[in-house]
């Protein structure tokens, strides 16, 4: 069983800034969506025609109560396809499928105080976890760094949401998000959140760790690799049969497709139940469970099939 | 009281008490669809985490809450213990999104799968909430804690067979932040309110060294939304009393001395635990379910091939597993009564009867 999957319908796609375009998602078959936790992302899958592109947005302030999703896409020059797909092939009615809501990024509401600080389309999740902390009465200070005011996908809606908390810092006005005029002077158990450009994440973090915050109390929006990966070829060895592990699949679902039974459990990495010996490995191998130890991922003899992979040409197992 | 004792209800739920008198006892379709934990003729522990998929029509998994005779003394047995110790139910302030998030997950399911007791209505955040078995009719609104006589958890889980923990998921752990815990197999919410995962599975023996929890809290982290998981566990209880709480070990501790060969077959449980966990939407917390379920052991040997496994797992045991289940004065006792109903036939493999 894959991972849970809804297939949604554009019910509206709106350009909030020349480079962003927000999209409103509704299920396909009428239902609500569930509500989402503030930080949550969901997996877009985009059928481009030529190939299908995985790309994680988070879900913005008005998917919190459910119903349905909105999701802002920055136009990148560097886009795979799918930002590019979304911003000039995307209609409203189109359809699209989306994983459920993980969240890798979320708030911590033991905190004293949230400092909140984005960088351009970081804005995303940090606009939502704004919204879910200024409901529940918390303290918190959002500093959202733009280029232009005309960038700004959300600046309006924040200063009118969240007035004097909003601390907004335009480049083309010369003006600089100093995040070491923030850090300091907190409360003990403040946590801070960035989501931005890697550069800008990586510098407030270190000015953070300099001016001596605890890693615990640093959070930064990270998307773990997609399930998948390069494709590979797999051969079985007892049952005699070869297949091609695609880039959005795992081995267990490929040799799943072509009827061989393997034993499994969580499908996860963690029970251990599709431990598989490998005879031979054209490659490295890609462990991404949580249950070999250090040892055996050196040793190499064995692989769990619902999660880890191959990087190289073929692998052979004992199936 | 919330509950009115002396209401009549569906004749399906049993007239029977967990305490005082014990009139406890599983119907034949109950020993049926008894959770049977054991799918070989030992036991170690191993992280059995399956997904929580519906299981076969009738069985203990055909529905993810599960409804059964037990229903109405169940939850007239949890009333009496919230009742002399309040502190069976605690949520810790910034708890509140995920009670909402459960109350939501076990009504939702439970007029769902269950429409005959159950019903729900919803129209935008104005919610009415129907219990025929307990005949309670309730009209709130979704996230208005005043508009409900308890606060979201303790009001639903005063309604739902098991406890139910809420973990808060910060700083890539698990937090035990609330919960309502009156038929545990001897823990402490109250002790163990505030602890993470390693910290409240500290006594549990040879599993950390086996790198069981760092595993599974891995495992954890990750749940999924709409992919819960459950997983069975097992001890033993001496009367079938649901709530063998540290609190009132005092009163329950000594009953386990009370085990003679001639009693065995009716004062001696098999206690299984049907653990699920499930991500909640809103505040990303997880909740965690412990259902109980009690067989006797003259229930147990009803089936042959349970009677034959049951012997030989409580046989072979290890020492430091019977010590920590509490099995230790009367283990060698119920072993005896077992070998009786054991021809050492071989067993099927599987949980289910043959």
């Amino acid at each position: 069983m894959r991972a849970l999957q809804y297939t949604v319908r554009v019910s509206e796609a709106e350009a909030v800034t020349p480079r962003v375009r927000r999209l409103r998602l509704v299920a396909a078959d009428g239902t609500a969506l569930p509500p989402v936790s503030a930080g949550a992302h969901t997996v877009v899958s985009i059928d481009t025609g030529e190939r299908v592109i995985r790309n994680a947005y988070s879900l913005t302030a008005p998917s919190l109560s459910g119903g349905a999703y909105e999701i802002a896409v920055l136009r990148t020059p560097e886009s795979r396809g799918g930002s590019a797909f979304i911003h000039e092939r995307l209609r409203e009615g189109d359809s699209l499928t989306l994983s459920a809501p993980a969240n890798f990024f979320p708030v911590n509401r033991r905190a004293r105080h949230h400092v909140l600080v984005a960088g351009g389309i970081g804005i995303t999740p940090i606009a939502a976890m704004a919204e879910e902390i200024f409901r529940l009465g918390a303290s918190f200070e959002l500093h959202y760094a733009v280029r232009s005011a005309h960038d700004g996908a959300f600046c309006r809606e924040l200063a009118a949401r969240f007035g004097g908390r909003l601390h907004l810092y335009c480049g083309e006005r010369q003006e600089r998000l100093q995040v070491q005029a923030v850090l300091p002077n907190q409360p003990l158990g403040t946590h801070l959140y960035v989501c931005g450009p890697e550069r800008m994440i990586e510098a407030v973090l270190a000015d953070a760790r300099a001016a001596g915050w605890p890693n615990a109390n640093l959070h930064a929006e990270r998307f773990v690799a997609p399930a998948g990966g390069e494709p590979f070829s797999l051969f079985l060895r007892r049952s005699q049969r070869s297949v091609t592990v695609g880039a959005d699949e795992s081995v267990l679902e490929a040799i799943e497709r072509i009827g061989v039974e393997a034993p499994h459990l969580c499908r996860g990495g963690a029970c251990g139940e599709c431990i598989t010996a490998v005879s031979h490995a054209d490659g490295t191998l890609d462990h991404r469970d949580h249950f070999l130890s250090a040892a055996e991922r050196d040793a190499g003899e064995h692989v769990m099939i619902c999660v880890s992979r191959l990087k190289g040409r073929e692998l052979v197992l004992d199936l | 009281m919330f509950l009115d004792l002396e209401r009549p209800t569906d004749a399906f739920f049993r007239t029977e008490t967990f305490r005082d008198d014990y009139s406890f006892a599983n119907s034949e379709a109950a020993i049926r669809r008894f959770p049977f934990p054991f799918d070989r003729d030992a036991y170690m522990y191993a992280v059995n985490i399956e997904q929580h998929m519906p299981g076969p029509a009738k069985s203990a998994t055909e529905f993810p809450i599960d409804i059964d005779e037990h229903y109405v003394a169940e939850m007239i047995d949890r009333e009496k213990v919230l009742a002399e110790d309040p502190l069976r139910c605690q949520s810790l302030p910034h708890m509140i999104t995920a009670e909402w998030d459960l109350l939501e997950l076990l009504m939702t399911a439970m007029a769902r799968d269950y429409p005959a007791w159950f019903s729900l209505t919803c129209d935008g955040d104005r919610w009415h909430w129907i219990n025929r078995p307990l005949g309670l009719d309730q009209r709130f609104t979704f996230g208005d804690t005043a508009t409900l006589p308890f606060g979201p958890m303790e009001y639903i889980t005063r309604q739902c067979q098991g406890d139910f923990c809420l973990l808060d998921q910060r700083q890539d752990n698990l937090w035990m932040d609330a919960g309502l815990v009156t038929t545990q197999a001897d823990w402490s919410l109250d002790f163990d309110l505030g602890m993470n995962f390693i910290e409240w599975h500290g006594p549990v023996p040879l599993a950390h060294e086996m790198g069981v929890f760092e595993r599974a809290l891995k495992f954890l982290l990750n749940l999924q939304l709409g992919r819960p998981i459950r997983r069975l566990n097992w001890t033993m209880t001496v009367n079938p009393r649901l709530d063998t709480s540290p609190e009132n070990y005092h009163r329950w501790g000594i009953d386990r001395t009370t085990v003679t060969p001639e009693n065995v077959g009716d004062k001696v449980h098999l206690r299984v635990e049907l653990q699920a966990l499930w991500r909640l939407p809103r505040s990303n917390a997880i909740v965690f379910s412990i259902r109980c379920y009690l067989i006797k052991m003259r229930e147990v040997v009803s089936v042959p091939k349970w009677a034959r496994r049951l012997h030989r797992v409580l046989r072979d045991l290890p020492e430091e597993l019977a010590d920590y289940k509490g099995l230790t004065n009367y283990r060698a006792t119920t072993v005896d009564w077992l070998s009786r109903h054991d021809d050492g036939a071989p067993t099927s493999p599987g949980f289910t009867p043959d």
